[in-house]
């Protein structure tokens, strides 16, 4: 993975010495609340609920097994012994506080990680794809390309006062694992007619208040003009994006508004003026990004079927816990953050220790972090997995749930996050206690949850095939609930299936909902593709046609 | 007391009026609203001396395009903390239109926003007074930059390595 040279060091360390005097001078009274939020926000830090929250940036998912070791030292020290991660592959701290928190800093750029540009208006970490370079369906391995877009990105003096966040995601196989379609900008590895690889530039998609699928910019984008052209998108969203409202602050509403055709020729427009000196991808510097990304030193070996006379409880786990490696012999293991009685994307100091050591062991010592708030050995020798499986299972980490119903993707809601509507944590453990028959969740197959408490929709609940919302109703906790919804290369838009439920029907009203599909499915069909063939009348009708119990 | 400002890294008097900070000094440069200048446009011209103008965030610069080399100076103003508009405007005035001359950040201009201002064409800043001379400082917070920009507010181009 990337390694920081002189250049990046010097520039986090004066980052902290920044942040510092800026914490110092609000502290000392010289900066009003409002002025440093805009300077804390920089810096991944909001004030919470219940304390300041600290989000720290994992840079397309990649950790090294000492940054993992970090976290957990920092989680232990600074916080409640514990850490979350996130949807868009970065950690938060719920517990800091605030004078501590460019010590923190300090300890992070120790281990070359920082926390800039996770929060405010301004371009956010780049995610990727968590099987980028293992997955056998790739063009090629994105995150060359995304180490080149964070480093343009920080401190990018034109676009760190934006009218509203900007995340950009890159993705470089068929399957899109980063909901770049739901991204203010989605980077897409293509062919290009003459067989060469390029980009299809995507923009204006997003969740929050008004969901919209991304549309194309560009179809194809030849390589070297990636910066130039993402550098002519965001200045026509700098100058053009609303900044009077903050719900229709997102390069989103701008496209939709002006409409693609227009938007597209402003940007193309701009982008003639500007691309021939505007920043080219130097072919040296991408050699250089890329020689930090070569496969690591894999054994010869030969596939083989490890799970063959072994316990059903390990067959479980490697067949929905592992997934295909490019490499013969090799397999990708999820570690389950979704364990039924812990928030999802929770995890402890000493797991995050743990972690790191099984990653030294089993995975060229590398951990990444996923979308949907797992994690992931992406190099593990298949014949090694019982043995990694049996310290999971000890830990807690090995809950075989990877793709079902109760892998729930699931934001911090209320009870961390001072935007929130309504608790999620809590819905998320209803579900968990309402289906925790595992020959039930398989029978199920593939099934995504997604709940968000309020409508920023951090937890994109728009996209998942159950969609669940939380809503406040005269000060109660009340749940609106969309089926169909997908992020994927095939994204869709959920749709609401009638009125919202109270928190404790909501699980109740999920079993409707699969008592249809588990009806009216063919064979390997998906809820999800039940769902788009049936329409969401039959779901609708058996979810409200009777009262539920108390 | 003459307004301090911090210009090409150093802290000095302003040497130029807005419209009514200069009655009664008919030889004064002047810094005028957009509306202004384009109201009265052919008088300002017959009045001859230096000219400047500002900008508010909302104003596309092309509309300068056509009288450019008429004004020595150009400002743009921040209206708070949030406003981002402003960078890419000079970075507009400097890459697009060439303007070489003064380019002026007023308004909500403070320390913390320096680094990134400079780096975007502006090489004079009106501050309060009271963060002048933090914000002399803050024009060198880092030492490299990641991304090629004009770099006209600094003493130096930054790069990566």
């Amino acid at each position: 993975m990337y390694q920081y040279d002189v250049v990046d060091k010097t520039l986090v360390n004066e980052r902290v010495a920044q942040f510092r005097d800026q914490t110092r001078r609000f502290l000392a009274g010289e900066l009003s609340d409002e002025e440093f939020r805009h300077l804390r926000l920089r810096n991944g830090l909001y004030i919470q609920r219940q304390a300041p929250m600290l989000r720290v940036a994992v840079p397309y998912g990649m950790l090294s097994s000492t940054q993992l070791r970090a976290l957990g030292s920092i989680a232990r020290r600074y916080d409640r012994s514990y850490g979350h991660f996130t949807t868009r592959q970065n950690i938060q701290y719920n517990w800091p506080r605030l004078e501590q928190v460019p010590d923190i800093l300090a300890e992070l750029a120790q281990v070359e990680m920082h926390a800039i540009q996770t929060s405010g208006n301004c371009i956010r970490n780049t995610t990727s794809d968590h099987l980028a370079g293992v997955t056998p369906d790739e063009l090629e391995d994105p995150r060359p390309w995304c180490e080149l877009i964070r480093q343009w990105s920080t401190f990018h003096p034109e676009f760190t006062y934006l009218p509203r966040k900007f995340k950009i995601a890159v993705t470089g196989a068929a399957q899109d694992r980063a909901a770049s379609l739901v991204h203010d900008v989605g980077v897409h590895i293509v062919r290009g007619a003459g067989g060469e690889l390029g980009f299809e530039i995507l923009a204006g998609g997003g969740l929050g208040r008004t969901p919209i699928i991304g549309q194309v910019v560009r179809e194809f984008l030849p390589r070297e003009h990636l910066l130039s052209y993402l550098e002519a998108i965001l200045r026509v969203y700098n100058l053009e994006g609303r900044r009077d409202n903050l719900q229709k602050a997102r390069i989103k509403i701008l496209v939709r508004s002006l409409g693609i055709v227009e938007f597209r020729r402003r940007v193309e427009a701009e982008w003639e003026l500007t691309r021939a000196d505007g920043p080219r991808v130097d072919a040296a510097e991408i050699a250089r990004l890329r020689s930090f990304f070569n496969p690591p030193a894999y054994r010869s070996l030969a596939d083989c079927e490890p799970a063959a006379g072994k316990s059903t409880a390990f067959r479980a786990w490697y067949r929905y816990n592992t997934v295909a490696h490019k490499v013969p012999g090799y397999r990708a293991v999820f570690i389950s953050l979704k364990k039924p009685d812990v928030a999802p994307g929770d995890i402890t100091d000493t797991q995050m220790e743990l972690v790191a050591d099984l990653a030294d062991r089993y995975s060229f010592g590398e951990v990444r972090v996923t979308h949907t708030q797992n994690l992931l050995l992406a190099d593990v020798e298949q014949d090694q997995a019982f043995e990694l499986w049996q310290t999971l299972e000890q830990a807690g980490l090995a809950t075989p749930n990877i793709g079902t119903l109760t892998d729930m993707i699931c934001c911090p809601g209320l009870d961390f996050c001072s935007l929130a509507n309504a608790g999620s944590i809590d819905v998320a453990k209803l579900i968990n206690d309402r289906f925790d028959d595992y020959d039930y969740l398989y029978d199920l197959g593939e099934l995504e949850i997604k709940m968000s408490g309020c409508m920023n929709a951090c937890g994109h609940h728009h996209v998942g095939h159950i969609g669940i919302l939380g809503v406040d109703k005269s000060g109660e906790e009340w749940y609106q609930i969309t089926i169909g919804g997908a992020a994927g290369a095939d994204a869709s838009l959920g749709a609401v299936i009638g009125p919202s439920v109270p928190k404790v029907d909501v699980a109740e009203t999920i079993a409707r909902l699969l008592e249809v599909y588990v009806e009216q499915r063919r064979p390997e069909e998906r809820f999800l593709d039940t769902v788009r063939r049936l329409g969401v009348k039959p779901f609708k009708e058996r979810a409200y046609a009777a009262p539920i119990a108390a | 007391m003459p307004r301090r400002l911090l210009r090409d890294g150093r802290i000095v008097d302003d040497d130029w009026s807005y419209l009514a900070e200069a009655e009664g000094n008919p030889a004064a440069a002047l810094m005028l609203t957009l509306a202004q200048w384009q109201s009265d446009r052919d008088s300002w011209i017959a009045r001859g001396g230096r000219l400047g103008v500002v900008l508010q965030p909302s104003h596309p610069v092309e509309l300068l395009a056509p009288d450019l080399s008429r004004f020595e100076l150009i400002g743009t103003d921040f209206s708070g903390p949030s406003e981002g508009r402003g960078y890419s405007q000079a970075r507009m005035l400097r890459e697009h239109w060439k303007f070489g001359g003064e380019l002026r950040a007023t308004g909500y201009v403070r320390r913390d926003q320096l680094f990134f201002m400079a780096r975007c064409g502006f090489n004079s800043f009106e501050l309060p007074d009271t963060d002048i001379e933090a914000g002399q400082r803050a024009l060198s917070a880092f030492s490299w930059a990641y991304q090629p920009s004009n770099d006209a507010g600094l003493p130096l181009k930054l790069q990566r390595s």
